[in-house]
């Protein structure tokens, strides 16, 4: 396939690792905040080519994942209200709420429609005009936008029956947090497709502050191979600073349509992360104009059960870096893919999934 | 959550582009981007539905041709290396 197999190529890779090997000097831990970039360098096997001195650990970069249980829980109880609809993308439906998942409540009878794009969630309010639709809106600054787009087309159709309940979370706050947390990284991968949408200025107080580079990078084994690279180069010559490596995709300004219509509709609030606890104006709200859309503001939320977190999990300390699925007593026993305990490993994005799946 | 391959458009129907990768079909939304931009044979990246952005096909290249350079100078390292080798012996 064009564009994707080039990047794919075993040789370029080699090269690349031959290269991070000859220019590599000192001990480097490079950390990935995108569970796509987890993903592929489990996938691909990628540590494995690195030298002994480059080691790469998973971040905070799966939405699923940093989303707290309590809006599982208030979901659910979205879900029980009458006329409710909820639409969500497939990755939050099997995340275990304090007592009960959504995939269990739709087999109890729940409303719940698994949507491959929230317009799919706007098509489902046109047709059910006597229900009240609730799009579980989560995911980072490359899916916010989908969202503002959806609101400002349910204000243009007058629609009255879309709600959206935004999780909704942008990446910095949290880059910035596990350095002031002290966990002691050399370097950031950065996020493909959120770059994609806000371009590279974002990044520009973590070298300025923090004397961190950060490298933007694709998804397929050369881009990964060539961003380590071009860290451990800025890493050596001490030269920290924000790199685009996924040149074809990001451009250093981002897209700018998505950012404004993103603006539009959101505003910054405080926002709770898995492991990280409360960030400032690190969440999307929806503006009190948009009100009319915003599900906290519409839906009763009446029954939600108390917070519980399950005993033994410990994604958060695997999203701050701090550990690795193989440090969970419960990994690959007690919490599968099939039958999991916690976030980390529900999510396709999940680091603890993709050590399931590739690095067990 | 994030189809994170680039897919080539079909055809776009107002504000929609079909799209292709590997054979298969999806549909995507163009409202993030500009459509009088897009043409047929563009590739777009495509997340949750929505066009986020259009590859440059210039950019893509350049780096290829790079990587070209790169592999050249492995090969030669591993030359290099085997008549050395050749030479201990």
């Amino acid at each position: 396939m064009r564009y994707i197999d080039e990047y794919r190529d075993r040789e370029t890779v080699q090269a690349l690792a031959r290269e991070i090997k000859k220019i590599s000097t000192r001990p480097v831990k490079l950390m990935e905040v995108c569970g796509g970039h987890t993903m592929s360098i489990q996938k691909f096997g990628l540590p494995a080519l690195l030298p002994d001195t480059v080691e790469l650990i998973s971040g905070p970069g799966c939405p699923v994942c940093v989303t707290s249980r309590s809006y599982i829980d208030k979901a659910v109880a979205y879900s029980r209200q009458k006329d409710v609809i909820i639409a969500t993308y497939g990755d939050l439906i099997r995340v275990p709420g304090s007592e009960t998942s959504l995939e269990k409540e739709r087999a109890g009878g729940a409303q719940i429609h698994v949507v491959y794009s929230i317009m799919d969630a706007l098509q489902i309010a046109r047709k059910n005009p006597l229900k009240k639709i609730v799009f579980l809106g989560i995911g980072f600054e490359t899916t916010a936008p989908g969202t503002a787009v959806a609101i400002l087309q349910a204000f243009k159709e007058k629609l009255s029956n879309f709600f959206v309940f935004s999780a909704h979370k942008v990446m910095p706050p949290a880059m910035a947090a596990l350095i002031d947390e002290g966990v002691k990284i050399n370097g950031y991968i950065g996020p493909g497709h959120v770059s994609t949408i806000t371009g590279k200025k974002i990044y520009e107080d973590i070298p300025a502050k923090y004397g961190l580079g950060v490298v933007i990078s694709g998804f397929e084994p050369v881009d990964l191979m060539q961003s380590v690279l071009m860290l451990v180069k800025q890493i050596e010559s001490k030269k920290p600073q924000v790199e685009i490596q996924y040149k074809r995709v990001v451009k250093p300004e981002g897209n700018v349509k998505a950012q404004q219509m993103m603006e539009e509709v959101f505003t910054l609030g405080d926002d709770w992360w898995r492991g990280l606890g409360i960030l400032k104006k690190s969440g999307l709200k929806i503006r009190p104009d948009y009100a009319a859309y915003d599900a906290e503001v519409n839906i009763s939320a009446e029954g939600m059960v108390p917070l519980r977190e399950p005993k033994g999990c410990i994604c958060g300390e695997i999203l701050k870096g701090l550990k690795k699925p193989k440090d969970c007593s419960l990994f690959a026993k007690a919490c599968t893919p099939r039958d999991p305990v916690g976030s980390c490993m529900v999510s396709s994005e999940g680091a603890c999934q993709a050590y399931y799946l590739y690095n067990r | 959550m994030c189809l994170s391959i680039p897919a080539k458009i079909e055809k776009i129907l107002g504000e929609t582009a079909v799209c292709s990768v590997g054979g298969t079909t999806y549909e995507a939304n163009l409202m993030m981007l500009s459509v009088e931009d897009l043409k047929p044979g563009d590739y777009v990246l495509i997340h949750t539905g929505f066009a986020i952005q259009k590859l440059d096909v210039e950019e893509a290249e350049a780096s290829l041709k790079a990587f070209e350079k790169f592999k050249k100078l492995n090969e030669e390292m591993d030359r290099e290396e085997r008549e050395k080798n050749q030479r201990l012996i």
